[in-house]
């Protein structure tokens, strides 16, 4: 026999914080970027396309453009998990819908390094 | 068994009908910032990869990259994600300040959530003058 007094009330999942923190972190990594790439453009004052590619070519750069790409990736996977949870209710439809948004964002991770380390 | 028995509850009125509630600036920042959010991930990382993909080729398909994007329809799209990226970096910005309790009694936040609108419209608006 169950216990009535032992009912236990599962609510949420407790990644609530975890993804909330996650979601400021990575903005403010993405703001950091966003600021140090204009300043670069500012700099220069405009960028002509052999410049535009040096730009790519030098490694720091690469690796601050990978870790800015990590970040927003991320970030539009809560982001985009959120809005799934607010408007589409049945789970047949979000699970699937979920794992494609998940897709994506892990092919576009895969497309990203191809551009940064890739041939030209 | 009548004991613990309530009155018939009256039946309230439900209105939620989002394009006839009067919504303050705050409110209509953060359906932007949402909006704009859906936007950058449907659209603006796949035209951002594939942009900086095709702007870093050979010199000749950089040309052809270069015509594609001039068209006044492209145009239009960049600066409509140009317009997204602005919005949602800087109502972003502003609840990492609320959550700094910078910002928080009812005046500021309007005033900031119109600075916020305004300012993305404005750049938008820069941006667009430079293109054209």
């Amino acid at each position: 026999m169950v216990n009535p007094t032992h009912k236990k009330h599962i609510v949420g999942a407790h990644y609530g914080l975890a993804d909330w923190l996650a979601q400021r972190l990575t903005a403010v990594v993405m703001i950091v970027y966003t600021l140090f790439a204009f300043g670069i453009l500012l700099w220069h004052g405009g960028l002509d396309h052999a410049a535009w590619q040096a730009l790519f070519a030098n490694q720091f750069f690469r690796v601050a453009t990978f870790l800015f790409m990590v970040a927003l990736l991320y970030h539009a996977w809560v982001g985009m998990r959120n809005i799934t949870m607010d408007y589409v209710k049945p789970l047949a439809i979000r699970l699937p819908l979920q794992g494609a948004i998940i897709a994506a964002l892990v092919a576009y991770a895969g497309w990203t390094i191809a551009i940064l380390w890739g041939a030209r | 068994m009548a004991a613990t028995q309530r009155p018939a509850a009256r039946p309230r009125p439900v209105y939620l009908d989002l394009l006839a509630i009067r919504k303050p600036i705050p409110a209509i920042v953060s359906i932007l910032h949402r909006a704009s959010g859906a936007l950058l991930f449907l659209v603006g990382i796949p035209a951002l990869l594939w942009g900086v993909q095709a702007s870093l080729a050979a010199p000749e398909s950089y040309a052809s990259f270069r015509a594609f994007v001039g068209h006044p329809l492209a145009k239009l799209v960049a600066l409509a994600l140009v317009w997204a990226y602005l919005h949602h970096l800087l109502a972003g910005f502003r609840h990492l300040t609320q959550d700094l309790h910078v910002g928080l009694d009812l005046g500021p936040a309007r005033r900031s959530a119109a600075v916020v609108f305004a300012a993305a419209l404005l750049i938008t608006l820069i941006v667009a003058i430079r293109l054209w």
